[in-house]
């Protein structure tokens, strides 16, 4: 890596952007907002009793360190590299979302807002944000496209369990960016007494970054177990991409070690070729969008196209700023996994390592066992399985011709 | 189409002996041509023309919904420039200016943009979601081809932001009257006024006040106060409501708000 950085760690810069990437794309009524969003942050981060009080929570509340777990069944019918999960699925309401819900609704109080809001696409992060609405006695309204609350029933159930109100949204296709388009709208209108927990490593600064400093936690656990267990670094990282937190959080803390490869894992849906898929860097082009600029799935007159993926948790025509950095720098290469190769994944995990894998983390999986069989046996790859199936049941059943 | 001219058609809006009733519809939506001409001839000082985009975060049911309804009919930006150049060369005299979303505006380049609404005729141009803070991604270019940086000031746009909002806009000061969506309520004349009054004390940009206004008694009121109303998603859901038949219905509605906007007395600040 000759025209490597010094680091790669220290994005974004003071006004938020990540090289051409990132920035503060919003409306007016919103700046003012954005800017104390950071100085309350930039407090935050300068007081060690926040730290200790996410720690606590997340040791606590969510169930960390989550456990870094060997597939040696998986390995061996692999017969290449060894393969390492980053178990993220065993966290308390099931997937790596709920690291990030902790922080920011801890931000939330410390900024005296009383009411919450998030959007949701395969509903993880909704669920996420009503149970830390619930533990801390907050209102919660969260915006799920009209399409994903028919696909995702489960997850809609279960935040109505946890007092949250599911707003189903009608405009566009009623996805996952429908969903944040309304949770903006929402919030501009009560900018007085709302935080908006954005689920993912997007959105305008400092969200990206924020996100990505709470789900950095994956990675920090990550590094020391794997130095702990086998006494050296992973080869190679691997993760599934929608819109990127999970990736970051575990890439992040090994940006500076560059013997460590990483590979982020986007939706292809029904192939790249056409336009069904979800995969923003390898099938987009830069634009702005949700208030920040990056990769997206845009036509030539820089209207937004539909993301097509099996996973509704991938179904996002953009990806965080600091992916779309990491690209143009090479620091981490991307790939891109169709539906039916993650459904192959999924069924894979649950048979080798009986381990049902959400559809998302099934993506990273293909990868995995597509780049296990062409590496040596002293190899070792670490991939995220940062949610876990139970959602996707009804969605797979569809898929492979069951009745349910 | 000099520069010089850009400039001064909407400074002449803002000059005349009464405040300016600004109107909005979204291009591609309806008969937009005919519809132009319906708010120019009814009285309309200043049009502001709305660019489609999939995704307007800022924008209440009744714009989100001619988004739609454009891009459904296949509106393009080449379409909505070639709607601006049309009225251009029929209405050499009315300010128009181009509102919307910052994807679209960016997609080929700020340069691009800026020299093709500055071909089109276009006199200004709002871009909801860049705000000063990343000006550089479309301000320099407007302004270097004569087309106004129209920028947003809101009730959250405190007084230490407001030099910041100023530096670089031209045209005129659209004020948000409320946190919120187009097509939202509206906010109390009295916050308006005092909100208009200290903006006016920092600039002398005429300041014109729109979101939420949809009547001919509120439009009043406000003109007592502002060098302008602007009014959008009542006439945009006329153009929902009756389609292509929409156009004497836009006449109606604008001349009575015409009516109400040019009679109202300036009250003192």
């Amino acid at each position: 890596m000759s025209n490597a950085l010094n680091t790669y760690r220290n994005q974004p810069d003071e006004r938020g952007h990540f090289g051409a990437y990132g920035g503060r794309f919003v409306a007016e009524t919103l700046m003012p907002l954005i800017l104390e969003l950071e100085r309350a942050y930039r407090a935050a981060q300068a007081d060690p009793s926040f730290a200790a009080e996410f720690q606590h929570l997340l040791t606590h509340y969510v169930g960390r360190p989550s456990p870094l777990y060997f597939a040696e069944r998986l390995t061996e019918s692999l017969g290449g590299a060894q393969v390492w999960f980053k178990r993220d699925e065993l966290n308390h309401t099931g997937a790596h979302k709920i690291n990030n819900c902790v922080g920011q609704v801890l931000l939330a109080r410390r900024m005296g807002k009383t009411r919450i809001i998030a959007e949701t696409g395969a509903g993880q992060h909704g669920v996420a944000t009503a149970t830390v609405c619930a533990r801390f006695g907050l209102p919660c309204v969260v915006y799920m496209g009209a399409t994903d609350v028919a696909r995702q029933q489960p997850n809609v159930f279960r935040m109505k369990l946890l007092g949250a109100t599911v707003v189903p949204v009608t405009s566009g296709r009623g996805t996952l960016k429908d969903a944040m388009n309304e949770a903006m709208r929402d919030w501009v209108a009560n900018v007085h007494d709302t935080f908006y927990i954005i689920g993912t490593a997007a959105g305008p600064h400092p969200y990206p970054e924020m996100v990505r400093d709470f789900q950095s936690v994956i990675g920090r656990e990550a590094r020391a177990q794997m130095l702990d267990r086998i006494g050296r670094l992973p080869d190679l990282l691997v993760a599934a991409i929608g819109g990127g937190s999970n990736a970051l959080g575990l890439f992040h803390p090994f940006l500076d070690d560059p013997d460590v490869r990483m590979l982020g894992v986007e939706a292809a849906g029904r192939g790249l070729h056409g336009e069904e898929h979800a995969a923003s860097l390898l099938g987009g082009s830069p634009g702005i969008l949700h208030g920040n600029r990056t990769y997206l799935l845009q036509d030539e007159d820089g209207q937004i196209t539909e993301g097509h993926s099996i996973s509704a948790g991938l179904d996002y025509p953009g990806i965080g700023p600091e992916h779309a950095w990491l690209k143009d720098t090479g620091r981490v290469e991307y790939t891109a996994v169709t539906d039916q190769e993650a459904l192959e994944a999924f069924q894979l995990l649950c048979r080798t390592e009986g381990i049902l894998p959400a559809l998302e983390p099934s993506h990273a999986i293909h990868a995995v066992a597509q780049r296990a069989k062409a590496m040596p046996k002293d190899s070792v790859i670490l991939a995220n399985l940062c949610g876990r199936g139970d959602k996707d049941i009804f969605t797979v059943a569809e898929a492979l011709g069951v009745e349910m | 189409m000099t520069v010089e001219l850009r400039g001064s058609r909407l400074a002449s809006a803002f000059a005349k002996p009464h405040p300016a009733l600004v109107t909005f519809i979204t291009a591609g939506d309806g008969d937009t041509a005919a519809n132009l001409d319906a708010l120019v001839d009814s009285g309309a000082d200043v049009i502001e023309l709305g660019m489609p985009f999939t995704d307007p975060m800022a924008d209440g049911k009744a714009i989100q919904e001619a988004n739609i309804r454009s891009l459904g009919r296949g509106t393009t930006t080449a379409e909505v420039l070639r709607i601006a150049a049309a009225f251009r060369a029929r209405h050499p005299q009315v300010p128009l200016v181009l509102m919307g979303y910052a994807n679209p505006m960016v997609r080929r380049g700020a340069e691009w943009f800026a020299a093709a609404a500055a071909d089109a005729g276009i006199d200004g141009v709002i871009c909801v979601d860049i705000p000063p803070e990343e000006d550089g991604a479309l301000g320099p270019a407007l302004r270097a081809h004569g087309v106004a940086p129209i920028r947003l000031a809101t009730p959250t746009t405190d007084a230490a932001r407001l030099p910041q909002v100023l530096a670089g806009s031209q045209g005129f000061l659209y004020y948000v009257s409320v946190a919120g969506i187009t097509g939202s309520q509206q906010a109390t004349t009295g916050s308006i006024a005092e909100a208009v009054a200290r903006l006016k004390a920092s600039t002398d940009l005429p300041v014109a006040v729109g979101f939420g206004v949809r009547t001919p008694e509120q439009a009043a009121g406000i003109a007592e106060v502002a060098d302008g109303v602007v009014v959008g998603s009542a006439l945009v859901e006329l153009v929902g409501r009756h389609g292509s038949a929409a156009t004497e219905h836009l006449r109606a509605l604008t001349r009575s708000l015409a009516q109400a906007v040019h009679g109202a007395q300036r009250v003192p600040a």
